[in-house]
């Protein structure tokens, strides 16, 4: 594959609280306002927290979801007074980090959340970007403590609808397990070495370093998969203990999904595919239970800063 | 009731009305969906000489998958809310407390609910625990320690509230027993199978045990170890009341475990830690509980102490 070069990333953007009980980012991001941080070696850095009133009231949102607010329909559309107050913030932050697309645009976004799910140290890209993936291979031969998986969600720039996809490049680090509204020290340091061996990659980059082109494994998106539910939508069985905490394990056809509360076990029929965010609280209303992913190794060329 | 712990067992009135509380907080799961259940289909916590009652506490903060809509119904029990006036401009909680009263209570009163289980989940790693109110509740203590031997070799702890400034106003403190049931560690929001069917099973025994003790037999004086809730220790915090620090990855879900003066207990946001400095060795529980960050409480300490339970037979 050929070397490729990018423009230095001067401007990078870390924002916390895009849900507002994902606790991890709002106190890494809590904690840099209060010390000041604006640069970090040769990087400016802005950070934001991106849901005020909902980090206030702890809660992942007050109107609507912020992370679904990104996308190129939404943000044109125009605002009218009954608008939800995510809808206008997304505008506001549109405003500040982008505009999506734009040349003026943040060089990268750095997204923190947690989830309930035991998904550990997980990097998240809404589309495939070069850059992004050698920050990702990075940190995955960094963090020697924790895996490291890659996930990426297939989404064209257009659709795509998180906050990450206002910057030039942009990522989130989803960290997990932990109950939202819970601030755990183990999760909150993981999330901390993550962003820190993140910076580390910018220095490196923008000093001029050669990054090896390789091969990233990454988890894709396939397809969602929902409770068992009764006639009037209410949920009918749980994750089965089997599946329960077992994000990137592959699951095979015959292997338990759901158990009911009147003791079924119900069993994956499909192709062998790998589950993650098993049994995410906030996806309970979006009804999803796990979402399914096939595993892809990508190949990513050297790449330097362009001078 | 003639009490004569060497030779007569206490004589205590039949247990017949016994209600199943779901959804004081409206996030903690496995109570909802227990209870949900029951209200459908009532086969399974049926049990001969008793009427059990399956009832969602909150429905509004169900709805809304919150811990509560107003304020903490759990904490609304007080004297006051429950005779105070003021109809549609109360606290919605408030007013669900009163009407709460109304059908399990009057709270004190001879014609109150004899036993009412409330269901609870905690993001805090305490396993099963069950909540006694009153060290003297020589019925609750002997279903207690019934639970522990029937599930034994998992084990169910009893947390016991009796502090006169921590003690609050539950809604299973309208029942002349009242027991709570805390099953962790658990998301909110998040419905674990493991979890719920431990919540299930402990109910089953706790069942049983009222079914066997209004059919006539008689529980022989025993020992229960309880777990004695001491004090609050809350967060670290700066002038503006913002956290400062973390439950320290050594304390973070060693609930229960001893706490000696010397252990790690908090850690800053740059990696320094904050010691314990009680007078002596305590046993934490509710480590990092989300809903009590509020309730500026980061754990609770407790002491261990043995509690004696009369022997019990129905009136």
């Amino acid at each position: 594959m050929e070397h490729t070069s990018f423009p230095p990333l001067s401007r990078v953007a870390i924002c916390g609280g895009t849900h507002g009980n994902e606790l991890s980012g709002v106190y890494i991001v809590k904690e840099m306002q209060k010390q000041k941080v604006e640069k970090i070696g040769s990087v400016s850095v802005i950070s934001v927290l991106s849901n005020p009133p909902a980090i206030d009231v702890c809660r992942r949102y007050t109107e609507t979801d912020l992370n679904r607010c990104f996308s190129d329909a939404k943000l044109s559309s125009t605002l009218t007074d009954s608008a939800a107050y995510e809808m206008r913030r997304a505008h506001e932050l549109n405003a500040q980090l982008g505009p999506k697309g734009g040349e003026k645009a943040v060089d990268l976004i750095i997204d923190l959340h947690n989830t309930t799910s035991n998904m550990g140290v997980c990097l998240i890209l809404s589309y495939l970007d070069w850059l992004t993936l050698h920050i990702c291979k990075y940190i995955q031969t960094k963090m020697t403590s924790a895996p490291v998986t890659v996930m990426q969600l297939n989404d064209s720039n257009a659709d795509g609808y998180s906050l990450d996809m206002l910057g030039k490049h942009g990522f989130a680090i989803e960290v997990g397990p932990q109950p939202h509204g819970v601030l755990r020290a183990d999760i909150f340091n993981m999330m901390k070495r993550t962003l820190d061996f993140t910076t580390d990659w910018l220095q490196e980059f923008n000093d001029g370093h050669i990054f090896e082109g390789g091969e990233v494994e990454t988890y894709s998106f396939l397809r969602s998969v929902d409770y068992p539910r009764d006639a009037s939508g209410q949920i009918t069985a749980a994750i089965h203990p089997q599946l329960q905490d077992k994000d990137f394990t592959l699951l095979q056809p015959g292997d338990p999904m759901f158990l009911s509360f009147s003791g079924e076990t119900v069993k994956y029929e499909g192709e062998p595919v790998y589950p993650m965010f098993v049994n995410e609280c906030a996806y309970y209303e979006k009804k999803i239970a796990f979402h399914l992913a096939e595993k892809i190794t990508l190949k990513v060329p050297s790449i330097s800063v362009k001078n | 009731v003639s009490v004569d712990l060497m030779c007569l067992a206490a004589r205590l009135d039949e247990a017949r009305r016994v209600a199943i509380f779901g959804g004081t907080h409206g996030n903690e799961m496995s109570g909802v969906m227990l209870v949900n259940l029951w209200v459908q289909n009532n086969t399974e916590v049926q049990r001969k000489g008793v009427e059990v009652q399956p009832f969602i506490t909150n429905p509004k903060a169900v709805e809304k998958c919150t811990r509560y809509v107003d304020t903490d119904l759990n904490r609304a029990f007080t004297p006051e809310n429950l005779s105070t006036l003021g109809g549609g401009d109360l606290p919605y909680e408030v007013r669900r407390a009163q009407e709460i009263n109304r059908m399990f209570g009057p709270k004190g009163s001879p014609e109150a609910y004899d036993v009412i289980f409330d269901l609870h989940n905690t993001t805090s790693n305490m396993g099963c625990t069950l909540l006694l109110e009153s060290s003297k509740d020589h019925f609750n203590l002997q279903m207690m320690n019934y639970i522990q031997k029937s599930i034994f070799p998992a084990s169910c702890l009893v947390l016991l509230n009796e502090h006169p400034l921590l003690k609050y106003s539950t809604s299973r403190s309208v029942a002349k027993h009242p027991v709570g049931l805390e099953v962790g560690p658990q998301p909110q929001g998040v419905l674990r199978s493991n979890i719920f069917e431990s919540m299930r099973d402990i109910l089953k025994h706790a069942l049983d045990f009222i079914e066997l003790f209004n059919a006539g037999m008689e529980f022989p004086p025993c020992t229960v170890e309880v777990f004695r809730l001491s004090e609050r220790i809350d967060y670290p915090r700066d002038d503006n009341g913002n956290i400062i620090a973390m439950v320290h990855p050594n304390l973070q879900d060693c609930d229960w475990e001893p706490l000696n003066p010397g252990d790690p207990m908090f850690q800053t946001f740059d990696g320094k830690t904050i010691h314990y400095q009680g007078s002596g060795t305590v046993y934490p529980t509710f480590i990092n509980e989300a809903a009590y960050y509020e309730k500026q409480q980061a754990f609770a300490t407790t002491r261990r102490e043995s509690l004696v339970a009369s022997a019990i037979r129905k009136a």
